[in-house]
């Protein structure tokens, strides 16, 4: 039972780039967490007058406001990510300096997609 | 190197082919979320209820539980170095996963056939 391998997080020390592949791990733990939120919303919707105002009311405090904002951070973050990961599949972009430029490449993308999500949302409600 | 994964490679597969599913799906569920302009209940059923939209959300759901249940699966194997532990948390996450499941595609068929309450 202990002879098995560590993570690799768990071995090495401390560098620059392990932040990113932690964040990828935190961030999709969070999205899972995301995807009940979602099952909820439906399941709220399907069941009624009386469920879909109960889970308006727990979607519009301010925390779980907090929470999906986080999880729109989350999810561009994972998905640029997760894009990132997908070209290291292919054998792409290993090098130190590729890596580390594509990191701030997520982070970049990360910042511009949740940005946009938000203005689109505030556009949409605020139009109406 | 573990058990506890028959199929190393066929998880790393599933792993990729839902990671490359979501990319478009995710995009668009994001966009369709954020584009809302009337967040009242009457024009949530009638956004989810669209045919090709109740599709779209259920296999957005899919494959979202799937590439989550997958990636948990990991993080539990990397970290929890018991095994009787590492054996619950997997049933526990399969359970819940399965759970999420089965309930979103049922109340997104509810809502598509005009039969939710």
């Amino acid at each position: 039972m202990n002879e098995r391998p560590l993570s690799p997080f768990l071995v090495y020390r401390f560098m620059y780039t392990m932040v990113l592949s932690f964040a990828h791990r935190i961030t999709g733990i969070l999205l899972s967490v995301g995807a009940l939120l979602l099952t909820y919303g439906l399941v709220a919707l399907a069941g009624g007058v009386e469920s879909f105002e109960r889970a308006r009311l727990v979607f519009r405090h301010w925390t779980l406001q907090l929470v999906m904002l986080g999880l729109t951070i989350s999810f561009f973050f994972h998905l640029s990510n997760g894009i990132r990961h997908l070209f290291w599949d292919l054998g792409l972009g290993y090098e130190k300096t590729q890596a580390r430029r594509s990191g701030w490449l997520v982070v970049a993308s990360t910042i511009l997609l949740t940005a946009l999500s938000i203005w689109l949302a505030v556009h949409a409600v605020g139009g109406s | 190197m573990n058990n506890s994964r028959p199929s190393g490679s066929g998880h790393w597969l599933a792993q990729r082919i839902t990671a490359v599913a979501l990319i478009p799906l995710g995009l668009w569920f994001m966009y369709s979320l954020a584009t809302r302009t009337d967040l009242g209940r009457a024009a949530w059923l009638e956004f989810v209820a669209a045919p090709w939209r109740a599709v779209l959300i259920a296999l957005f759901l899919l494959t979202l539980l799937l590439h989550s249940y997958l990636g948990v699966q990991v993080v539990i194997e990397d970290y929890v170095h018991t095994r009787w532990r590492e054996r619950g948390l997997h049933l526990l996450s399969g359970a819940l996963h399965l759970a999420a499941a089965a309930a979103g595609v049922f109340a997104v068929i509810q809502v598509a056939t005009g039969a939710s309450a």
